[in-house]
């Protein structure tokens, strides 16, 4: 019973969002909804707060007004108990990896675990190595520190410890921006497979028009202060705003567009 | 509404039943990270007293599943003798079956994990003998690099950087003029009670002049500043260069044709060179200044008058110049040190701190040995 209110609630809703530093307004009135299993890809220009938007909705930031609900609740009627459980199930892979430069990538990816559960080590171990290999890294990587991988590998690594505690919602922070378009849609293939394998709800910020095409369910837009549309590409591309007709419209999409029908 | 209450949470239980070689393992309950601690033991012996090779999986009972259940049902599979592979799963459903995949598939073969070995402090103590080498030559090439580029921006004084020079000295010398002041205060005062103590059970007192004039002057000053200028100094100079050398700052000035040694070493040097000797200035007036004091007040009874007479009297100027004569050499020391290890930081965090450690503990120990060798060739030449 109770267990059917968790799953159709959404997992992750924004509503009414109002973010300003100072004067400066970044977010009015926005409203952002991530349903359950989908991959969503937001996009919007340079400046226009992604990121700001990404930080408040992980709770790194809280809003100047409005609310964020997880899983149907609002974030600030949670018990800091309540609160930890829901971090537990979301996963973040910032841009750079974020790894921690003191520790090899199996540590990195131990941390999580060693903090959430009291596992014994080895099989702690164990599952660190499942996850290496679930992301398509090789099994040597384990011993490898973040200093020693490639801007591709780091990802991965990243993206490994990021789901570590098996996390409902996943938020991913432009994550194929400085990969080569090969090792872009190598990470493109691994994210879908990822979440068909362990069931994720993806929101992803990314310029990268092929992800945008080729594994996203919804795109939402971020523009003049708000999400101005979240529907699926065709109707995102049809929508009439000088901004998405451009951003849609240049050569690029177009290139990616035929790309992703063929 | 609580979170952990939402959750229902059946504990996994688990059925192993033998057919010939083949094992059917039935599941039931949540299979998730926070449950498997438990179980994984007890399923691991269970398995390793059976002997068989082939497992079918069902799983029509499992409630919710995640990679970690997942890879303990993997178990079953990694145990079995004989090919490993051979595994099904009968009763599932579709998310449990791609889960189970993705464990089945992985970890064959656990990736290398670093044994230690007997002969680890060998090797350990050979890599530090051929580093301590390493790190001398590279320290002197640098050097050698320093003086090349510094004495050709000697010859072009347009084109020293100035302005970062003067806000270096503010940072280097104005600010660390009060704690270099207030330590040698406390040197000269220790200086000079000890002194008044042992000379006059000869009934010398009056000698603590000397020892607290020559001793400030030619050493205590000098080398507490130039101490305190490495620890204070050296620290910022490797952690700012260090971090430009992190975010590839360095690179981009390379890359803009900008000259690092130019750019960043000779403006700390020239910094260090103009705010040392004021500092070690000030230290010897601070030093002097306690010593008189606590032989006016202290108990001794030696007039400022007296003081003064007898520093002119015995000490003299000389050692003020034997003191003074050593700083640029400790400027040198400090700056060059502190910029060499800001510029051998690598990519990780760790090596800014290493490098930052060194810098300190390589500059202090430099400042000290250079010390000791004034010190033998002053005596040597008689001064």
């Amino acid at each position: 019973m109770s267990d059917t209110l968790l799953h159709s609630a959404p997992p992750m809703e924004a509503i009414d969002i109002l973010t300003q530093f100072g004067e400066n307004i970044i977010h009015e009135k926005l409203n952002f909804r991530v349903e359950t299993g989908e991959i969503v890809g937001l996009v919007g220009g340079s400046g226009a707060g992604k990121s700001v938007l990404l930080n408040t909705m992980l709770g790194l930031k809280e809003p100047e007004g409005g609310t964020i609900k997880y899983f149907g609740q609002d974030r600030r009627d949670l018990t800091p108990e309540d609160r930890a459980d829901i971090n537990n199930d979301m996963g973040v892979l910032f841009q750079g990896g974020a790894l921690f430069s003191s520790l090899t990538v199996r540590e990195n990816i131990m941390v999580p675990l060693r903090e959430h559960t009291d596992l014994p080590v080895p099989l702690m171990r164990e599952l660190a190595d499942m996850k290496i290999h679930m992301v398509g890294l090789p099994a040597k990587a384990a011993t490898l520190f973040p200093s020693d991988l490639s801007g591709g590998m780091k990802k991965r690594a990243g993206l490994a410890r990021s789901l570590a505690l098996d996390p409902k919602l996943l938020f991913l922070d432009e994550p194929t921006a400085g990969l080569d378009p090969v090792g872009a849609n190598a990470f493109d293939e691994l994210i879908l497979g990822l979440r068909e394998a362990m069931d994720l709800t993806i929101l992803m910020i990314t310029h990268d028009l092929d992800s945008l095409y080729t594994i996203c369910d919804r795109v939402a837009v971020l523009v003049d202060k708000h999400i101005a549309i979240a529907d699926s590409l065709p109707k995102v591309q049809a929508y009439e705003h000088p901004w998405v007709q451009e951003y849609f419209g240049g050569p690029r999409s177009r290139a990616a567009m035929t790309a992703g029908k063929t | 509404m609580v979170m952990s209450s939402i959750r229902s949470t059946t504990p996994p239980e688990y059925q192993l039943s033998q057919a010939g070689q083949t094992v059917t393992f039935r599941a039931s309950g949540d299979w998730t990270l926070k449950h498997i601690g438990d179980i994984d033991p007890v399923l691991t012996g269970d398995l390793e007293a059976l002997d068989y090779d082939y497992v079918e999986y069902d799983l029509c009972d499992v409630g919710e599943l995640d990679t970690a259940g997942a890879f303990m049902f993997a178990r079953a599979v990694r145990i079995g003798p004989g090919e490993r592979h051979k595994w099904k799963v009968i009763k599932a459903t579709k998310g449990q079956r791609t889960l189970m995949q993705a464990a089945a598939d992985s970890v064959w073969g656990t990736p290398p994990i670093e044994d230690r070995q007997w002969y680890d402090s060998l090797t350990r103590l050979g890599t530090a003998t051929e580093r301590f080498f390493s790190e001398l030559l590279e320290t002197l090439a640098f050097v050698g690099k320093f003086f090349a580029v510094f004495f050709k921006l000697i010859l072009q004084p347009r084109k020293i950087r100035w302005k970062s020079v003067v806000a270096l000295i503010e940072e280097i010398g104005l600010n660390a003029a009060p704690i270099v002041m207030t330590l040698c205060f406390f040197i000269g005062a220790v200086i000079a009670y000890m002194g008044a103590n042992l000379l006059a059970s000869f009934g010398a007192s009056v000698f603590m002049v000397d020892l607290v004039g020559v001793s400030v002057l030619r050493e205590l000053a000098p080398i507490i500043t130039a101490i305190l200028i490495a620890g204070r100094s050296d620290s910022a100079f490797t952690a700012q260069i260090g971090a430009m050398k992190m975010r590839q700052e360095i690179d981009a000035m390379t890359v803009i044709g900008l000259d690092t040694y130019e750019a960043l070493v000779v403006p700390r040097a020239l910094a260090c060179l103009v705010s040392l000797p004021i500092l070690t200035f000030l230290g010897m007036m601070s030093g002097i200044f306690a010593g008189m004091l606590i032989a006016w007040v202290g108990g001794m009874d030696i007039s400022p008058v007296l003081f003064f007479n007898r520093l002119n009297e015995v000490v003299g100027v000389k050692s003020f110049w034997v003191g003074m004569v050593k700083t640029p050499f400790f400027a040198i020391i400090i700056a060059v040190i502190g910029c060499r290890q800001g510029l051998a930081v690598t990519g990780s965090v760790e090596s800014l701190g290493t490098r930052t450690t060194q810098s300190v503990v390589q500059s202090i120990f430099a400042v000290i040995a250079v010390n000791a060798i004034f010190a033998i060739l002053f005596y040597q030449m008689g001064i």
